[in-house]
């Protein structure tokens, strides 16, 4: 099927901070021109009616290749953690990043060692070659810190971003949630927050000697994303990310013991619920994804510190994106940079942005729509959101990959 | 005590009103006059438990009640058993071995056989905190906690308020310490909201490595030096330490411990002349607590607990179950 000239006019194009009507043409996959004066023949119009034109959003880090779940959330590239199988070898990153044909692209993260087991450095240049866009060390960090060294060094020598979970393994040994009067009235083992400023701390005096370059996956206390804003300021080639979770939920989400909120890192106080909103402001956070991890009942309906950690964040990751905007924490633009623009630098995949000549992975979205989170209703393979039953409002209405209509 | 400790029907909300509960989860759902009046009903059991051969009422007769014990336990079930059997209920006790039973959807699936059984009502303990929860959220009758993981064991609170008020006349105004391994003591989380509930005040003495974070947040005092907090107490409740906890993660020996935080004679003369040492048992002699104190019979109520334990088990059940048992008030 030849793939027909595409033309969105009536739109609110998310190209700069604030969005600015316009229109947009896309022509063999590609944005051709926005705002176009002649268009042509044979073009397919679509009318978006004032909403917003953004670019698809780039989901860096999702543990499940969940296309439904990715498909009603606007998502049309999904950056894949290693966790699963794990990918540490050519041939499983192959068929991890064909998981998504036709109609989502699915971005292969490397396991950085063998196993992810923290050892021996896994065949990261094989698997470059077979499509990795990056390595990372899974939902734990690598404990030996002269593993990590050799594996930042390595990457960084073949142009691939290393990304990091951080949390040190002795503090949070047994650990299911974070320090705090909650952990304590639950009885639930707890780690000290600092766990993850310390991880971070010893990253980044190897980012220092080595010069590689980092993401960190999740940073969620105050402390940690100052010591990101220190060594950004000192110009170190660091990036961070965060989830909506721990954005807009603190530890008191696990009152109850609620499993859904059962993450890893685990919510954290409201004091640094606060720091992370901040941060997101103040530009320090780079990258919001969804860290989607679908987990069923044989995982979730348990005691909580037997319940395993995650949740299925695909589908509210725009909505409640769209709250930091209502809350005047981030600009339209801002957001789509952090959805979209800043995760497909990473990967090194040219989209990610309403610009000439990248690849016109679109959505449209109503950013005004109502709806409700609904655990027992969702497109992803399991429900375990801790949204449930959150008013939210916008979603996605249209989406095309490359310039086909997906959606 | 004394019948004077006891407030007239009339202080209490009529009916149901006066315990709004379905369950028995933990202290934090309670209100310092729930927990008064459950005190209050356990007395009338205190006395007939007293009452010779002719210790029984049938009250609960017809009914099944299920003390399903996923954790190792001798006393508080043997002591739920008899609660169950002086009020004419049958009893079925259900010992799920810890290892058979590792996934929790088993824990649920066992959950819905027992209530498939129709049960009226169930007893239940498990090592994890938070799982007597899960559990009451699928069943139909009501859920007694005897005991989830570090979270919190409400009869021990209950019959450790009971014995104190039983002992010393009141339950309020004390100023009482906690010692021992807080941290993994759901004992102590219970009985620290009980006894902050009912307007005493509470300490919190254990070994840095045994306290939990943020203990401010739960209105305690925390110390780590012995004499120090146990100093003018009215109440001395010392906690059990776990073997498993001596071997050097937390602690460097038993002896060491015994040295810096054990009950000695000497070391409770800190405390006011009159005061009271309560300890949940089992206890581990020459570790925590002192023998010489532990077989004082001035000094230590330990056998006083377990007696006012079957008191108050009994009145938890009778609560719980008015409902089924359709008495008037009470729907």
């Amino acid at each position: 099927m030849e793939l027909k000239p595409l033309l969105i006019t009536n739109a609110m194009l998310i190209d700069g901070d604030t969005p600015r009507p316009g229109s947009l043409l896309a022509v063999d996959g590609r944005i051709a021109a926005i705002d176009p004066t002649e268009t042509p023949g044979g073009t397919e119009t679509v009318d978006a009616k004032g909403q917003w034109l953004a670019p698809g959003i780039v989901d860096l880090g999702v543990f499940a290749t969940d296309k439904p779940a990715f498909h009603f959330g606007g998502i049309t590239r999904a950056a894949l953690m290693p966790d699963n199988g794990p990918l540490d070898g050519a041939g499983l990153v192959e068929r991890a990043a064909k998981g998504g044909k036709p109609d989502l692209w699915v971005h292969p993260i490397a396991a950085a060692t063998k196993g992810l087991a923290g050892k021996e450095l896994a065949e990261i240049g094989l698997m470059q070659q077979a499509g990795a866009r990056a390595i990372a060390t899974g939902r734990t960090r690598i404990a030996d810190s002269g593993v990590m060294r050799r594996v930042l060094s390595y990457a960084a020598s073949l142009g691939l971003v290393t990304i990091i979970h951080a949390e040190d393994e002795g503090l949070t040994a047994g650990a299911v949630a974070t320090d705090g009067e909650m952990a304590t009235r639950l009885g639930l083992a707890s780690a000290p927050a600092m766990a993850e400023s310390m991880a971070i701390a010893r990253d980044l005096a190897l980012v220092e000697e080595t010069g590689a370059p980092v993401h960190f996956r999740q940073v969620t206390t105050a402390r940690g994303l100052d010591l990101i804003r220190a060594a950004k300021a000192k110009g170190l080639p660091v990036l961070c990310g965060i989830t909506p979770a721990h954005l807009l939920l603190s530890d008191t989400a696990i009152g109850d013991f609620r499993t859904f909120a059962r993450l890893s890192p685990p919510l954290r106080s409201e004091d640094d619920r606060q720091a992370c909103l901040a941060a997101i402001a103040d530009g320090t956070i780079d990258i919001l994804s969804s860290g989607h991890d679908p987990r069923g009942p044989e995982d979730k309906r348990l005691p909580f510190a037997e319940a395993l950690p995650g949740m299925a964040g695909a589908e509210t990751l725009l909505a409640l994106g769209l709250n930091l905007v209502r809350d005047g924490h981030v600009s339209p633009g801002r957001l789509f940079e952090l959805l979209a623009g800043t995760p497909a630098c990473l990967l090194g995949v040219d989209a990610g942005k309403l610009a000439v000549g990248k690849e016109a992975d679109l959505i449209l979205v109503e950013e005004g729509t109502p709806w409700q989170v609904d655990a027992k209703k969702m497109a992803a393979w399991a429900g375990n959101t801790p949204f449930d039953g959150m008013p939210v409002q916008g979603r996605a209405t249209m989406m095309w990959k490359g310039g086909q209509r997906i959606r | 005590m004394t019948s004077s400790t006891i407030r007239p029907a009339s202080d209490y909300p009529p009916g149901g009103d006066a315990f709004r509960h379905r369950h028995l989860i933990g202290i934090a759902q309670l209100t310092p006059w729930e927990i008064s009046y459950v005190l209050d009903a356990a007395e009338q059991w205190v006395d007939l438990n007293r009452s010779g051969a002719a210790k029984h009422d049938d009250r609960l007769a017809g009914l099944t009640i299920i003390n399903a014990f996923f954790e190792n336990s001798t006393r508080t079930l043997l002591s739920f058993e008899i609660a169950g059997k002086r009020l004419g209920a049958d009893v079925v006790n259900m010992h799920a071995a810890q290892s058979s039973v590792k996934k929790g959807e088993t824990l649920i699936d066992t959950a819905m056989t027992l209530n498939a059984m129709r049960a009226d009502a169930m007893v239940i303990r498990h090592a994890s905190s938070g799982a007597v929860q899960l559990i009451a959220d699928k069943v139909d009758c009501p859920v007694l906690n005897a005991g989830d993981g570090r979270h919190e064991h409400p009869t021990q609170a209950l019959l450790d308020a009971l014995t104190i008020r039983r002992r010393l006349g009141r339950v309020e105004g004390l100023t009482i310490a906690i010692c021992g391994d807080v941290l993994h003591s759901r004992v102590a989380r219970s009985n620290i909201l009980a006894l902050t509930l009912l307007g005493n005040e509470v300490r919190v003495v254990a070994p840095a490595t045994l306290t939990p974070p943020a203990m401010e947040r739960m209105h305690v005092t925390t110390f780590t030096d012995m004499d120090e907090g146990i100093r003018d107490a009215d109440v001395v409740m010392m906690l059990r330490l776990q073997n498993e906890r001596m071997d050097g993660a937390y602690l460097p020996s038993a002896r060491e411990y015994h040295a810096l935080y054990g009950l000695t004679p000497k070391r409770l003369e800190k405390a006011k002349p009159d005061a009271i040492v309560m300890h949940p048992g089992p206890m581990n002699r020459g570790v925590e607590i002192d023998s010489s104190i532990a077989d004082d019979p001035e000094r230590s109520t330990i056998t006083q607990q377990v007696e006012m334990g079957v008191a108050v088990r009994m009145a938890c059940l009778d609560i719980l179950t008015r409902r089924q048992r359709g008495v008037a008030g009470w729907n």
